[in-house]
């Protein structure tokens, strides 16, 4: 029997009371963004939203909480961008999306930071063992691709440093059920051949540091056949598969030609489409999915968005967080009907 | 394919005393007086008696201070600096029923947009800028230009919920924007100008923005000067496409690269009329006269000047005011320094033949 696991990749919208604080106590400029030392005043901010987005997680009936993930002013670059031996370059466009983050320019070793886990401590104790907590970090290839490295010398170098470091991070988390992986650009810049082999053994480098189950969870559409067959050399739980954006047969063709995980994640509900889906659709497309590989049968299903639900107004975000609970709690036979 | 119209002499004015005629605009946007802000702010605190109504006055009264400050810097083509405007396409959103606002979402950082959703067919209701066209008209003695955002804009900046993709409600809303000129045309207007910076970013879309320029121009008469903005972007990967699109003038960012792009456009031989941005919107320092005129010739490397229009690189909103002012009046100065220059046979046009 499957289990259906309802969550989410991370990276939430801020409520829109902290986007005007946070504006108001932060400012507009580059100059302006997470340093990683903010004062009293941002800190409690970011206490309160926090406080909020695992409540909002709490009253959907997610089978997972994040933390949010509301610092996160550079995105899935974060961890790099508040890095003592990093500096912040310009501003540079985020994927093929009408948002902008620092480049992260590592000029130095990339020691243990603890940043996210000073985060996910926050929000353990704020969920107070109400949910599973998952812990969200870029995986290894992605954050390397978004990042300038002026210190290692060669990419595969620059990989396993930065696969260390978020080793390193994961290391200091306080428990977590999940860790996801985000590797979008698995997707949208994909490794060329002598560095598709380096990626399964970076991604382990991190998956190695926790007991949890560790879900790599790709999007922006399908994987390349090479890319994908190397994906599934990494020792990992689940990876994640995008089904609403790019070419979704391409995502089932590799699936079907080179077999999946055990696990897997689903990126069924559209992060950057205000349009709500139903829970009935949503589990449409689980069902869907399973059917194009009819001899696999997963232990674990994870019903997610895509893409982080950043880009989407609060309002429709947490209708999708609560339409993917409702979907991993509907009655398999009614779903089929 | 280009219009090819001779719709441009209109815009030459009376007492001009050059044979040659550079045609200098503006491509929109300029900074809002401070109190503007604030007393936009003050009509959204409930608290304060300073009402809708107020600031319709207020928008009104800045309108009229932006425009002549246009006609003061010398400028043969006006705007009011779209002082009514906060986004470019919130703005219009907001016009067009079919749209629907949920809440601001982020652009970078603490930047944010109020990223409207279409849900359902767009159509057209009320005019959009035919009251601000004719207010300006009336307070300017200089033609009025008149900035829309383009259809491929709009659909790509919004979150489509109603449409098959993002090319079929492109199409939508140019027939709307079609609609809208036709009015603004009976109203007077002259000169009209397509936003597109959403082409800089995906420019593989170039022929969904021809076919909505196709239904922009339908039945619009070659009497009405048609321009398209695109953005700082990779030019290269639009043109000569652009070559093909129904506009009488392309206008371009390329002062704030130092013109590296200028030569995308001189092979083949460039169609429509170019509009050239000569001084750079995001860069504090006014350029001097010598260096405008300089960068005007730069494309005369392209067009001959009877096609050449002299214009900012993009909207100057973000600039400081009197920085803005100080630029666009350099501009104009340089564009009359250079029209005297080629009077006397003084300056070689290198432009190849269309």
């Amino acid at each position: 029997m499957t289990e259906l696991v309802a969550t989410t990749p991370g990276l939430f919208p801020l409520p829109d009371w902290a986007k005007s604080d946070l504006s108001d106590l932060k400012g507009h400029q580059k100059g302006d963004l997470i340093s990683g030392d903010e004062s009293e005043a941002i800190v409690s901010t970011y206490e309160n939203a926090r406080s909020e987005v695992v409540d909002d997680q709490l009253d959907a009936g997610l089978d997972r909480a994040v933390e949010g993930q509301l610092r996160w002013d550079d995105m899935i670059a974060h961890p790099l961008a508040v890095h003592d031996n990093v500096e912040t370059g310009g501003i540079v466009r985020y994927y093929d999306n009408n948002n902008f983050y620092r480049d992260p320019r590592v000029v130095d070793d990339l020691t243990p930071s603890g940043d996210v886990a000073a985060e996910l401590k926050q929000a353990s104790e704020l969920l107070d063992g109400a949910a599973p907590m998952q812990a969200v970090l870029p995986g290894p290839y992605s954050l390397a691709d978004l990042a300038t490295d002026e210190h290692y010398g060669d990419a595969e170098t620059f990989l396993s440093a930065i696969a260390e470091f978020l080793g390193g991070e994961v290391e200091a988390f306080p428990e977590h059920e999940t860790l996801f992986l985000l590797e979008p650009s698995l997707v949208e810049s994909a490794p060329d051949d002598d560095l598709a082999e380096a990626v399964p053994e970076a991604i382990d480098a991190v998956a190695g540091a926790t007991d949890a189950d560790v879900v790599v969870h790709t999007y922006f559409g399908a994987l390349d056949e090479k890319t994908y067959a190397h994906l599934l050399d990494a020792d990992v739980s689940a990876v994640g598969l995008d089904v609403v954006a790019g070419d979704r047969e391409q995502t089932v063709y590799n699936a079907s030609e080179y077999g999946v995980t055990d696990d897997v994640a689903l990126g069924l509900s559209d992060g950057q489409n205000t349009l709500v889906e139903s829970p009935e659709t949503l589990r449409e497309r689980v069902e869907w999915f399973e059917e194009q590989l009819p001899a696999t049968d997963f232990e674990t299903v994870y019903l997610s968005t895509n893409t982080e639900p950043f880009y989407l107004p609060v309002n429709k975000h947490q209708e999708k967080l609560a339409a993917l609970a409702a979907a991993a709690d509907l009655d398999a036979e009614v779903a089929a009907e | 394919m280009t219009r090819h119209a001779d719709n441009r002499e209109q815009f030459r004015p009376d007492d001009h005393d050059a044979d040659h005629f550079l045609l200098t605009t503006v491509v929109g946007s300029y900074p809002k007086p401070k109190w503007l802000n604030r007393v936009r702010e003050l009509s959204e605190d409930p608290e304060s008696k300073f009402d809708a109504e107020d600031l319709d006055e207020a928008h009104d009264d800045a309108a009229r201070l932006i425009t002549e400050e246009h006609e003061r810097a010398g400028l043969d083509t006006v705007v009011d600096g779209e002082m009514r405007r906060e986004e470019m396409v919130e703005y219009f959103a907001h016009r067009i029923p079919g749209y629907e606002f949920n809440g601001p979402v982020k652009v970078w950082g603490h930047n944010y947009f109020d990223k409207p959703s279409v849900v359902s067919a767009v159509e057209y209701d009320e005019p959009w800028l035919v009251d601000e066209f004719e207010f300006t008209s009336n307070v300017a003695t200089k033609p009025v230009k008149v900035p829309i955002t383009g259809p491929y804009t709009l659909a790509r900046w919004s979150f489509n919920e109603a449409y098959e993709d993002e090319e079929a409600l492109a199409y939508d809303l140019a027939d709307l924007v079609n609609e809208e000129i036709e009015q603004l045309v009976d109203a007077g207007a002259r000169y009209i100008q397509i936003d597109e910076p959403a082409l800089a970013t995906t420019p593989d879309d170039h022929a969904i923005v021809g076919e909505s320029l196709e239904r922009i121009v339908d039945g619009i008469s070659e009497d009405v000067r048609i321009g398209l903005h695109v953005c700082y972007g990779d030019y290269s990967r639009i043109y000569p496409e652009i070559n093909d699109f129904p506009i009488d003038e392309f206008d371009v960012e390329l002062c704030n690269d130092g013109y590296e792009q200028i030569d995308v456009f001189q092979e083949p031989a460039f169609e429509p009329g170019l509009a050239l941005g000569v001084v750079d919107v995001h860069d504090a320092e006014v350029e001097s006269v010598e260096e405008i005129k300089r960068n005007i010739k730069q494309g005369l490397k392209v067009v001959p000047p009877e096609r050449l229009t002299i214009s900012p690189d993009c909207g100057v909103k973000l600039l400081p005011r009197e920085v803005a002012y100080q630029k666009i009046e350099n501009m104009v100065q340089a564009a009359r320094e250079v029209e005297a220059e080629l009077d006397a046979g003084e300056i070689d046009v290198t432009a190849p033949q269309a």
